[in-house]
């Protein structure tokens, strides 16, 4: 019973981490209808940024911790969303209007550059950071088996929370988020009613890289070392969160990443620890051939 | 005459606002490499990360962005048509020289052997570029002709490969009898992993068959009683020449044929065997593209929905096509098995996936010649890289953003219909629709 | 017209439903066999989901769908797939949006309709991959068979011309070209006449009733070409919001008052009485 309710804790918050990301891709799918291949590696990128912009803030003498963490944030969020930005301007937009196939050799393109960049740049072995956070909360007192919540977790926990509050609110008042769910119903006629449909899918990439990494922040912090090729398993473990969710909708990204992480780390602790990839993968399998909408998604009727 | 019309002036070269575009990308350029450029990471010797900077190196990126923004700018004005620089008899004569690449490509194949007998690096290239060009066509039958987007084919390259090894070190059958089996379990894999996924559509399918490929990997690399884990599978036996086997022995094929040997006898016969089985399924590509499953495999890329409303069954013709691009695949895969005596799933990443992709969109349109001669460009720079280790797969991937936004459609241009009654015309690029279902 | 009735197609209570929203409500009509019948109505009363039910694309809520051929089998097309119904029932259709192979050519196109008996005289491919001349033969008969439609339809100069450049007449013929090469029993056509000039539809118009004097299709279509409808159709059902408010003949449509009301609306004084009439 401890142990569940450990392995309850340590999946929410695993499946914070996917959330986040998993709101990037279901995001850009929404509005443009394709798979943002690169964006797992946006999450790496920001875990790498995150990590340097510490050791950097250390080097230059800002030690104490809150504020060197809320420094590296902001610098990850900025540098992530410009990355985003970039990556948006330069493979996606000019393939638009081109046909299905080509965004998408793009966008694994994008994937290999980035990934390979940040090999080149700075190595490819793995990069190790000591625990900044520590401690936690014994929330229940056992012999056999204690349940604790460590601070990491905490924090990971809620930073979500208020970001995703941030977020559904951005979306829900905000003239851009207006502008968001109009190119989402219908690309050509927002354009005609005035919407400015390169800027609103240019920003959509920003905030889902911004968004991206945070989790790569979460990560660093949670794991404590990186290497460039996280990207691509958390890659396609978030958008197996956001299917399953249901593409096209914020909070069931949130829910689909928080299924994802359970499911994960339920099946390390009780099957198989070599095998939990297989079963993050077959989830998507299983979803997108049983439930392609996904939980929260809308059904779609093709017009013949 | 001519008093009533104006040409209009070419605007004057605006210096400042080149200016002010260079700086732009240098900014943008700063932001994004400041950090993971201008700052490098590695573990000092307590093993904690140690910084450096090389701001060298970001100034130099800095400075590289600052010209192209700035060339950029200066050139937005005029459109850069190089084809209207060639004279008119090159193209002409290009134009002639085009129809008879295909044949020249394959004498070529055919006697390169002969020529760079003495080179057995060209040789080992050679025989790589051929895997290639095999497996970029039995992709193409997925991808160019059915327009199924499969990310995942790297899946059937490994069950062929493992087929092949576990079934030649376990009974110790010979290469003729486990390549036809290897190719008939790889079809049987492509017909379940095609099952499940029969309903889904373009990018969804596209990472549904992603998922498929790093699952087999996966558990080929976890399997260890099965497949030997990581160690993979080793000591499978080579290929002998029809019975007779490639050593130096007294029944060996240098023997038999009154030949000193060498071990390059094995390489040559390896070399065209790969060109054999590379050429029968080109052969067969072909007459399937004139048979009615072919062109039920492009009506179903073209449109769907019409082709149910005709009464094809969608359902065995998607499988169909599974099937055969996956039994290329396998009977590539035990090629390699046997080639290189040893395996192991670290040669069947997802990277493999994306590379035969690449070259059957690179080569476009589902064109048989286009695929051939897009494997050997991209194997052949892979290779002319092959000191930039680190950076070619960098170029890699940068060669394939590129070139979908260069040439969207691929390499060749129009494509070619499989019957005709009186006029044999290509259909324009831009009018074959490709792989939106 | 034949004094006996011998429907080929029974629609009997059809109703689709997508969630709350009601397409098609009780429908229930038949349409004889080697007659052309019509269904009109105004945009958005339902013809199209009812073609889809028809042809096997949706998947009707309630209703029986009987399709009877002449030799006496009947098929329960709610029952079948879609490509079933073309394949074993022999019910063709064209399509609202025209659905060519636009990157194959005209010929192409026609090939890939025979695709069935192609397939069967090839042995499942295995025939043709050996290059057995019953699979040749089979082939030439199917050309055959393309450029004899290409000619009635009077575009056998554009055989080998990609599909997707035609005009958008020319494609509309295709089509209708495509569905016959499947010799369907029943040709479902959905707007054929749309985009055409009057010249055009005069000339679809002979077109529809030649096919009909010489091969015996029978014919269903959804049309807003009041010259087409009028001219050919020898019984015309008329849907409003999915509802049938007409079942007749095409001299007597143009009268009803339900089918003006439907169409053109009424006055304000009428409109009490008009809902009264027609069942509001």
């Amino acid at each position: 019973m401890e142990y569940f309710c450990q392995q309850l804790i340590n999946g929410l918050a695993l499946g914070s981490i996917y959330g986040l990301i998993a709101i990037g891709y279901t995001m850009v799918y929404g509005i443009v209808g394709m798979i943002n291949f690169a964006h797992g590696d946006i999450f790496m990128v920001g875990a790498f940024i995150a990590l340097i912009a510490f050791l950097g803030l250390v080097a230059i003498g800002v030690t104490a911790i809150p504020l060197a963490l809320f420094l590296v944030l902001l610098i990850a969020m900025a540098i992530s969303a410009l990355y985003g930005q970039v990556v948006e301007r330069i493979a996606y937009r000019p393939l638009r209007h081109s046909f299905r196939l080509a965004p998408l050799i793009s966008a694994i393109g994008m994937s290999i550059i980035l990934q390979n960049y940040v090999q080149v740049a700075q190595g490819a072995r793995v990069k190790p950071l000591p625990p900044l956070i520590q401690g936690g909360y014994t929330l229940l007192e056992s012999e056999s088996f204690p349940v604790q919540v460590s601070n990491v977790q905490i924090i990971i926990v809620v930073t979500t929370v208020v970001l995703m509050a941030i977020f559904s609110w951005l979306v829900a008042n905000t003239r851009l988020g207006r502008d968001m769910r109009a190119c989402e119903q219908d690309l050509k006629m927002a354009a005609l009613v005035g919407v400015d449909t390169d800027r609103t899918i240019s920003l959509t990439f920003v905030v889902g890289a911004a968004l991206a990494a945070v989790a790569g922040l979460m990560y660093l912090l949670y794991y404590g070392v990186i290497d460039f090729f996280i990207g691509f398993v958390a890659g396609v473990k978030a958008f197996t969160a956001a299917v399953l969710g249901g593409i096209g909708s914020l909070p069931g990204a949130m829910l689909g990443g928080l299924l994802i992480g359970l499911i994960e780390t339920f099946w390390s602790a009780y099957f198989s620890i070599e095998y939990k990839d297989v079963a993050a993968f077959s989830v998507l399998v299983i979803v997108l051939i049983f439930l392609p909408t996904g939980i929260l998604g809308r059904p779609e009727i093709e017009k013949v | 005459m001519s008093q009533a019309l104006e040409i209009p002036s070419r605007p004057a070269i605006d210096l400042f606002g080149a200016l002010k575009s260079g700086a732009l990308a240098a900014i943008v350029a700063f932001g994004l490499f400041s950090l993971l450029i201008g700052v490098r990471t590695d573990q000092g010797p307590t093993g904690a990360l140690q910084i450096e900077p090389r701001l060298i190196a970001l100034g130099v990126i800095c400075a590289v962005a600052f010209v192209g923004g700035f060339a950029r700018a200066l050139l937005a004005g005029e459109r850069l048509d190089f084809a209207s620089y060639v004279p008119e008899q090159i193209k002409v004569a290009a134009a002639q020289v085009g129809r008879y690449f295909g044949l020249a490509l394959l004498a070529f194949a055919l006697i390169e052997p002969v020529i760079f007998y003495n080179n057995r690096y060209i040789l080992d290239l050679g025989i790589l570029v051929l895997t290639y060009v095999m497996l970029g066509w039995g992709l193409n039958i997925v991808v160019g002709l059915a327009g199924l987007l499969d990310l995942g084919y790297v899946a059937f390259y490994a069950v062929g490969a493992y087929s092949y090894a576990l079934l030649a070190t376990s009974f110790g059958w010979s290469f003729w009898i486990c390549l036809p089996i290897a190719g008939f379990l790889a079809a049987c894999w492509g017909v379940m992993l095609g099952f499940p996924v029969l309903r889904l559509r373009g990018d969804y399918l596209a990472i549904v068959t992603l998922a498929f490929g790093e699952i087999i990997r996966l558990v080929l690399l976890n399997w260890q009683s099965l497949t030997g884990g990581p160690n993979g599978v080793s000591g499978i036996p080579r290929p002998s020449f029809f019975g007779i086997p490639f050593a130096d022995e007294e029944n060996g094929f240098a023997a038999t044929f009154g030949l000193e040997y060498s071990p390059t006898h094995r390489v040559v016969f390896l070399y065209y065997l790969i060109l054999a089985l590379a050429l029968v399924t080109n052969w067969v590509t072909l007459r399937l593209r004139r048979l009615p499953i072919g062109r039920a495999w492009e009506a179903l890329r073209e449109d769907e929905i019409a082709c149910r409303s005709l009464g094809i069954n969608t359902t065995t013709t998607k499988l169909t096509a599974f099937a055969m691009g996956a039994m290329f695949g396998g009977i590539a895969g035990s090629f390699f098995a046997t080639r290189q005596g040893f395996i192991s799933p670290e040669s069947f990443t997802f990277s493999e996936s994306a590379l035969v992709l690449a070259i059957v969109v690179l080569g476009g349109m589902g064109s048989q010649l286009g695929v051939a001669v897009a494997a050997f460009a991209m194997l052949g720079a892979f290779e002319l890289f092959r000191e930039f280790s680190q950076y070619r797969m960098l170029v890699f991937g940068l060669a394939m953003v590129l070139i979908m936004i260069w040439r969207p459609r691929g390499l060749v241009a129009t494509r070619t219909p499989s019957v005709f009654l009186g006029k044999f015309k290509e259909v324009p690029a831009e009018a074959v629709a490709e792989a939106r279902q | 017209m034949s004094a006996s009735a011998d429907p080929i197609l029974n629609v009997e209570h059809l109703s689709m439903h997508f969630g709350g929203l009601i397409a098609v409500d009780d429908l229930s009509f038949a349409a004889q066999r080697g007659h052309i019948t019509a269904l009109i109505g105004p945009n958005g009363a339902g013809k199209t989901t009812v073609f889809n039910c028809i042809t096997g694309f949706y998947h009707p809520s309630v209703g029986m769908i009987r399709l009877a051929h002449a030799d006496g089998t009947t098929y329960l097309l709610e029952r079948l797939l879609d490509f079933r119904i073309a394949k074993l029932a022999r019910v063709a259709r064209t399509f609202q949006n025209i659905r060519l192979f636009a990157g194959m050519t005209v010929l192409e196109n026609l090939l890939v309709a025979q695709h069935n008996p192609l397939m069967r005289a090839s042995g499942l491919t295995v025939l043709g991959l050996l290059g057995l001349s019953v699979y040749r033969h089979a082939e030439s008969a199917a050309i055959d068979k393309a450029k004899f439609w290409l000619d009635r339809v009077g575009l056998i100069r554009r055989a080998d011309d990609p599909a997707g450049d035609l005009p958008y007449g020319e494609q509309r013929r295709v089509e209708i070209a495509r569905a016959m090469c499947t010799d369907p029993v029943l040709l479902c056509l959905d707007e054929p006449a749309a985009g055409l000039n009057p010249r055009e539809s005069a000339e679809l118009n002979e077109l529809l009733l030649g096919m009909r004097a010489e091969h015996k299709t029978s014919i269903l279509l959804i049309e807003h070409d009041m010259s087409v409808v009028m001219g050919i159709s020898d019984r015309v059902v008329v849907l409003d919001y999915g509802v049938k408010i007409f079942d007749g003949t095409a001299a007597d449509v143009r009268n009803d008052p339900k089918v003006i009301a439907a169409y053109l609306g009424v006055e304000d004084e009428e409109v009490e009485q008009v809902e009264a009439e027609v069942g509001l």
